[in-house]
């Protein structure tokens, strides 16, 4: 057995800038999203709030640990509002304190997780406005994410046909926790449009869903929420190469956020060995479930891992693929990774550019 | 691999515990003899037969190896097929059943009992190297008490099985009766892979294919393990062991990592847990060895086995009679030597203590 090793910590290049994949902008008000609603949808917030799958209206399922649901206690804007909701203090306390080059948005309101799906089409299109209008145009390092309501396809292909032109959206965001696995054909319209236009699809862990989050139905505590929230990204990864997606659409990118990323090897030993067997059934999918993995599957890295013994941490790195990996913060929230501290173990020059800033810059075509 | 080295593989295994074998689930007519009149009338006339679960099939085609297929006595073939070539010490019979999955709380209660009291009459006592896991109604803590209690006198029962997809998850108190009673016969929890369908197997509901259901496997072992952490059972019961069968191995780093870094952060909402996930983990779980989802070349195979910064956490099993090797080399080519007395013998005699005695 190894003994412990005790690491230097990692610093992040300053020199070239850091690609930041996973920030979450916020409302200044609990009512700023309704001004970007036409008149009906307004009234309908206001008069039936919009309702989803999470118990409570108004606050989360598994309470967070520090104020403000789950913030970092230092990211409340001087000049008042909630943590990210900012611009100014964004820039300073993220983008100019950690160097960020590009920062993604990935906006968490409920268009996506509507019940009634015309509201959250709505939902979807005013989120989408806010985030040019008060974030991207402003501030060019913050570029925007495409948010559809994944339940509706026609209107998610009309919401992602109506921003194609603007080249602020860098990505699609879905929540993985779909009413169906990712993979079923009802989804593949949305998978179409996302590979012609060459826009990968960012799918963000969420704090609730449709369904229990095991399998054995809902957790007690958030500290298992927080944990099992990963196990709908594998779903995501096992539905989609299960269902063959990755045979109709072969160019389609997956970028899973939030979600870890310790786990990946292990799904694919495990699905290698369950295909190398079951093939028969699902005759569809030509290859090695991990070959899909290594070509269309990138994971943003926070919460960062931590083994026990650091050094595992390279073992990971190598079965995943340096290539695969993008840095995230998570900004604002309290497990928010700073690029200068996260890696606990230093990593070659070349991947530490590849996994802080070029595989980002490539995946989203950033300039 | 030569003959040579065939026959060393082999004669390493000997006097191994196999800690995951399946006689095929009894049906109707196996149980009849063991269940009282009511229900035996109850379980003919309401067409209760076939249970297998569907998240689980027994009849899954791929997995059933040709070379053992039984058409005689499923124990004579097991003796000739696993206990005789290996030459294993202690076989321990899992049935994967859907007593799991009845939502009758007495109907499961009786199939319980009936499959338990086949076990011992059909297989424990024609056989002096098998031992089995008893099936307890999750469904009714109550009868699952009593069911332990009525059997607890039979050492050659030496845990009692669930499945992974159960109603709740595992650490809700109203399964302590259970686990106080197991605890205090020296019986660990066995948590076999297969769901009862309470829930969707996914955050995204049911799944297309028997594949993914497989591959979700180690989402439930993940958060079973999770709650019972989480809710405080070890704590209750510090002398609890959880066996994961059928899980697949190496889940379960990424598990310890996550958990323990969460409970850093969040541990004022669990109070109760003073030790680090990780080390609660390493005390409390145990995984059997097939399947075990890891990398084909041996110094890859290490690694990823020396992430669990344990050597008394695997338990060899072979899973008979599903299909995960061939011949009888029941564990992976290249399998680190140094941990295989542990994993074949001494890791098992400490998960059960029934099995010394």
């Amino acid at each position: 057995m190894e003994a412990p090793v005790i690491e230097r910590p990692q610093q992040a290049d300053q020199q070239l800038g850091v690609v930041d994949c996973d920030v979450h902008p916020a409302f200044s008000t609990p009512t700023e999203l309704a001004n970007y609603l036409p008149a009906r949808w307004k009234a309908h917030v206001r008069d039936y709030a919009a309702r989803s799958g999470n118990p409570l209206l108004g606050t989360l399922p598994y309470p967070r640990i520090s104020p403000g649901n789950g913030m970092r206690r230092d990211s409340w804007p001087p000049n008042g509002g909630p943590p990210a909701s900012d611009l100014d203090f964004l820039r300073e306390q993220l983008l100019e304190e950690c160097n960020i080059e590009f920062g993604i948005l990935q906006p968490l309101a409920a268009g996506s997780m509507a019940f009634n799906q015309e509201l959250g089409a709505a939902l979807c299109t005013a989120i989408n406005d806010w985030q040019i209008d008060k974030w991207a145009e402003p501030e060019p390092r913050l570029r925007a994410s495409i948010c559809i309501p994944q339940e509706d396809v026609k209107a998610s292909i009309a919401e992602i046909e109506s921003r194609i032109g603007d080249n602020r959206f860098v990505q699609i965001a879905m929540p993985p926790r779909t009413l169906e696995p990712a993979g079923r054909k009802r989804y593949w319209p949305i998978y179409e449009v996302a590979q012609h236009y060459d826009l990968p699809i960012g799918l963000h862990t969420g704090a609730f869903g449709y369904r229990p989050n095991t399998p054995a139905g809902w957790s007690s505590f958030y500290i298992e929420e927080h944990f099992a929230a990963s196990n709908s990204l594998q779903t995501v990864m096992a539905s989609m190469i299960m269902e063959g997606a990755f045979e109709a659409f072969p160019k389609l990118k997956i970028v899973l956020v939030e979600g870890g990323f310790s786990w990946v090897p292990s799904l694919g030993w495990r699905m290698d060995r369950e295909w190398k067997r079951m093939r028969d059934e699902v005759p569809h999918v030509k290859r090695l479930p991990s070959e899909y993995m290594r070509e269309n599957f990138w994971y943003t890295t926070q919460p960062i891992e931590e083994p026990e013994h650091n050094r595992h941490l390279y073992d990971i790195l190598r079965w995943i693929g340096a290539d695969r990996l993008m840095f995230s913060t998570d900004y604002p929230h309290w497990d928010f990774d700073d690029p200068r501290y996260a890696f606990k173990v230093p990593l070659e020059p070349a991947e530490k550019s590849a996994i802080f800033r070029d595989n980002a810059i490539s995946l989203f075509k950033l300039s | 691999m030569s003959v040579l080295e065939a026959a060393k593989a082999v004669a390493s295994l000997a006097g191994a515990i196999d800690c995951d074998v399946h006689p095929p689930s009894p049906r109707r007519d196996d149980l009849l003899p063991y269940l009282d009149e009511y229900w035996s009338e109850i379980s003919i006339s309401r067409e209760v037969d076939v249970l297998e679960l569907m998240s689980f099939p027994e009849r899954t085609k791929p997995y059933m190896r040709p070379d053992w297929k039984s058409t005689g006595d499923p124990l004579e073939a097991m003796q000739k097929n696993l206990l005789d070539p290996l030459d294993l010490r202690h076989a321990i019979l899992n049935v994967v059943s859907g007593a799991h999955a009845i939502f009758d709380p007495y109907l499961s209660a009786a199939i319980c009992r009936a499959t338990n009291d086949w076990l011992a009459d059909k297989w424990l006592d024609r056989d002096p190297r098998l031992r089995a896991s008893m099936l307890v109604p999750f469904q009714n803590a109550e009868a699952a008490v009593e069911e332990i209690e009525r059997r607890a006198d039979d050492k050659r029962f030496v845990q009692v099985l669930t499945v992974v997809g159960g109603e709740l998850p595992a650490g809700r108190r109203i399964y302590w009766p259970i686990y106080e009673a197991a605890a205090r016969h020296g019986l660990p929890l066995g948590i076999h892979a297969g769901g009862t369908y309470r829930n969707a197997p996914s955050h995204s509901g049911f799944h297309s294919f028997l594949i993914e259901d497989h591959i979700a496997h180690t989402q439930g072992f993940a958060t079973q393990m999770a709650s019972l952490i989480a809710e405080g059972v070890f704590v209750k019961f510090p002398e609890l062991k959880v066996v994961a069968i059928e899980s697949g191995v190496t889940w379960v780093p990424p598990l310890m990592w996550r958990m323990t870094k969460d409970w850093r952060g969040s541990r004022i909402e669990v109070p109760w847990i003073k030790e680090q996930p990780a080390d609660i983990i390493r005390k409390h779980l145990r995984v059997t060895t097939q399947p075990m989802d890891i990398p084909d070349e041996p110094d890859e195979m290490e690694k990823a086995l020396a992430h669990l910064l344990s050597d008394e956490m695997l338990l060899f099993s072979t899973d008979y009679p599903h299909w995960h090797f061939e011949g009888l080399e029941a564990l992976p080519a290249g399998f680190p030597e140094a941990l295989l007395e542990k994993v074949l013998r001494t890791n098992a005699l400490s998960t059960y203590p029934r099995l010394g005695g």
